[in-house]
Parts: C-alpha cells; sequence; structure tokens
C-alpha cells in the first residue's frame, strides 16, 4: 500500500498532465474551425480543377501529350509521398497513414519494383526513418510554417516535379489522410503522375462542338498540369491539417476523460487509506487508555 | 435577354463568384475576349488583368492574376491564381506594399526573397494599371 504522501504526489502529477490535454484539446478545438474552413473554401477551385483537366484529358488523344499525364511508358521505380503531420498527440492519425504507407512499400516491392520515398511532415519520416530509411530521398519540413498556403503546396509540387524531370522515377503517388469528418480521417492513397482525371469529376457534354485552344492545346496542358498537382498537393495539405486538429482534438478529449477517471479513483484510495490510518491511530489510543 | 451564361470565378482560396450572368470579358493571353451565352467550347490561359462581369445589375470589375478560361455548354469557368474584386483594393495599402515590395527587390541580400517580391512587383503594378484604368 503506497503512502499518504505519495498518493497525494500522483494526484497532484496526474492533475497537472489532465491541464495539460485540456489546453490541448482546446487549442485543436480552435485551429480546427479555421483548418476546416479553409480545406473547405479550397473545394470549389480544386473540383472545377478536376472537371478542366477531365475536359481536357477526353479530348487529348490516348498516348500523346506532356509527360506528367502520359507517363514515362514505364512502371519500374514508384515515388511515395507521404503526408502526416509535424507533431504527435493525436491518437492514431499518423500511425494509420504509416501503416497504408508500409502496406504500399510491401507490395510495390514484392511486385519487383524500385521504392523511393518522400515525406512530408516529422512524424512519417520518423516512423519510416526506422525500417525503410535507405528509401527515403527527400524530407520536407513544414514545422516553420504557421499555416497551410498555396506557396506551401507549391513547394512541395516544385520538388516532386523536378525529381521527375530529373528522370528519378516513373509513378508518384501520394499517401494523406482523406478529412471525413472529426472522428474519421481515411489513409488514402492517390496517384500523381502520371495524372489522372478523377472518376467522378462531371463529365462535360460538348454537344458535338470541338474544342478551341488558345495558344494551343499543348502549351495549355503544360501550364495547367503543374497547377493541378500543386491543387491536389494544396487540398491534400490542408485536409492532413483539418485532419490532424480533428485527431488531436479526440485525442485530447479522452486523455482528459481519463486523467479525470484516473484522479477520480485515486482519491477514493487515497481518502480509504487516509481513514483508515485515522481508524488505526484512534484504536490505538482508545486501548492504550483503556489499559490504563 | 432570356439567355444567360452561368459564371463561377474561383481562386485556390476561394469562390469569387457564383451564378448567371449577361457576359464576361476576360483577358487571354492571346487577346481580350469577351463571352456571351452559348459561346463555342474554348480554353484559354489567362495574362493578368481585368475580368469583367456584366449582369443586369451592372458590371463588377475583377482582377485576375493569370489562370485558365474554360468555356463550355454548361457554362464558362475562370480558375484564377489570384484574384481580387476592384472594389476590395484599397489604393493607400496598395501603394505602401508597392512601396515595401521594392525595397525588397532591391535588397540583394537574400536571392529567393528577392526574386519572389520582383514576380509580386510586377502583379502590384498590373493592379495598380487596372485601378488607375477604371477610375477614370
Amino acid at each position: 500500500m503506497p503512502s499518504l504522501k505519495e498518493f497525494r504526489l500522483r494526484i497532484v502529477s496526474v492533475k497537472s498532465t489532465q491541464k495539460i490535454t485540456k489546453a490541448l484539446q482546446m487549442v485543436a478545438t480552435a485551429k480546427l474551425k479555421r483548418a476546416q474552413e479553409a480545406a473547405q473554401a479550397a473545394r470549389p477551385y480544386a473540383t472545377r480543377m478536376a472537371s478542366v483537366i477531365a475536359n481536357l484529358a477526353s479530348g487529348a488523344a490516348a498516348g500523346g501529350g506532356p509527360k506528367l499525364i502520359a507517363g514515362t511508358g514505364k512502371d519500374d521505380v514508384h515515388l511515395l509521398v507521404v503526408m502526416t503531420s509535424e507533431r504527435g498527440l493525436c491518437g492514431g492519425f499518423n500511425t494509420n497513414i504509416v501503416k497504408l504507407a508500409r502496406a504500399e512499400i510491401r507490395r510495390l516491392q514484392q511486385a519487383g519494383k524500385t521504392v523511393k520515398i518522400v515525406t512530408v511532415g516529422k512524424k512519417g519520416n520518423d516512423a519510416l526513418k526506422r525500417l525503410y530509411g535507405s528509401l527515403i530521398v527527400g524530407h520536407i519540413d513544414r514545422r516553420g510554417e504557421r499555416a497551410v498556403t498555396a506557396e506551401s503546396a507549391g513547394g512541395v509540387a516544385r520538388q516532386i516535379t523536378d525529381r521527375f524531370e530529373a528522370g528519378e522515377f516513373d509513378v508518384a503517388t501520394l499517401i494523406f489522410a482523406r478529412f471525413k469528418n472529426l472522428l474519421t480521417q481515411i489513409p488514402t492513397a492517390l496517384q500523381l503522375i502520371p495524372a489522372r482525371a478523377p472518376a467522378d469529376a462531371p463529365k462535360v457534354d460538348l454537344q458535338g462542338a470541338r474544342y478551341i485552344y488558345e495558344p494551343s492545346e499543348e502549351a495549355i496542358l503544360e501550364t495547367l498540369l503543374p497547377r493541378y498537382l500543386s491543387t491536389q498537393l494544396l487540398s491534400a495539405l490542408l485536409e492532413t491539417e483539418a485532419g490532424f486538429q480533428g485527431a488531436q482534438m479526440t485525442a485530447m478529449d479522452n486523455a482528459t476523460r481519463n486523467a479525470g477517471d484516473m484522479i477520480k479513483s485515486l482519491q477514493l484510495r487515497y481518502n480509504r487509506a487516509r481513514q483508515a490510518q485515522i481508524t488505526k491511530e484512534l484504536i490505538e489510543i482508545i486501548s492504550g487508555a483503556e489499559a490504563l | 435577354m432570356a439567355d444567360t451564361l452561368n459564371f463561377s470565378l474561383v481562386s485556390p482560396e476561394r469562390e469569387l463568384f457564383s451564378g448567371e450572368v449577361n457576359q464576361v470579358d476576360a483577358p487571354g493571353v492571346e487577346g481580350e475576349f469577351g463571352v456571351l451565352p452559348k459561346h463555342a467550347p474554348f480554353m484559354t490561359v489567362l495574362k493578368p488583368g481585368l475580368v469583367r462581369i456584366h449582369e443586369a445589375s451592372g458590371v463588377t470589375p475583377v482582377f485576375v492574376r493569370g489562370g485558365f478560361a474554360d468555356v463550355t455548354p454548361a457554362g464558362l469557368t475562370i480558375l484564377a491564381e489570384e484574384a481580387v474584386r476592384l472594389s476590395d483594393v484599397d489604393a493607400g495599402a496598395l501603394e505602401a506594399e508597392i512601396a515595401k515590395v521594392k525595397s525588397d527587390a532591391n535588397d540583394p541580400g537574400d536571392e529567393t526573397r528577392r526574386k519572389r517580391s520582383v514576380e509580386r512587383l510586377v502583379y502590384l503594378e498590373a493592379l495598380r494599371a487596372a485601378l488607375g484604368s477604371t477610375a477614370h
């Protein structure tokens, strides 16, 4: 049986842990709202962009067009872009993303492909470094950034297109968590290069007419595709941010509740021990007095 | 006019306009063009300049920096890299930012920041020119 003092110390320590988790939960709640709004505001652009790409892809002759949409014609070297959060204390959020990444790496390696990894966010890098450290070819640190901007997505996109142009890989896949709602973030693998028009993009009926392109179809594709890539990365970054805040909020809410339960049971045991000691002392005094 | 054109103007950060309009003028890289209802399918790259949205209630000028215009039978979509309504631009704040970016652009210390400032300056000056052209 621990002494009374030990009980008191433990209660104090759990209480201060609870204060921290409570504070983190409130911070996450506040940030979540902003992150969700940002993710929502970016959605019209992304969906419009997707339908424009779908239009172009349906118009472009199969097999032709710029490399970003047609690919290199090979399927040997795969680049996985693993997007996680910079900080932890968010339950299984990063673990789930990394789990999907690991499964993907195993699947590709078994198929005899070469795998390269670029990590975005510290947590994914930490988790993958142990097992697949030799495969990691790059890491993008987002710790210094306060908010997700079009510019930060552009930075990630540039790094990917630069590597692609240098012939470092044939296929690029992005692994991130789609924000479904507060409690659910779905780890998703999304092929970036060669660009695929999303299957759910609204198809446009041209009613027999043909597109007029200015300056030319190729020139438009060439400027549009890098933009499409950074748009996808931007929405992925925003979803990651919203998902992280959501996951952290839920995780910290649970932690706060657990700490509360723990304090309750510790307090109960402390009170019992204290009462037992008082009773014991009383018995000693009374039996001492009776002996006289 | 019975026919209207379904028009939406979006930038990565938000949707600036969405609705039925009579006509839209936009700055294509190969010249300004107007889009009326039932325009043929058409796609072009935009240069920095003014998009004019003609509605029954009047004309709204919006400044866009780069992007794409996509005309389909369903309507016109403009994907702008950056877009701002001219009525939201504060001339004083714009001048202040131009002055600040100008000093950054002449600062040889940080090469990447300098390059970015030069790009930004081109954009801001185009915006100022657009603002001046509608003022009178």
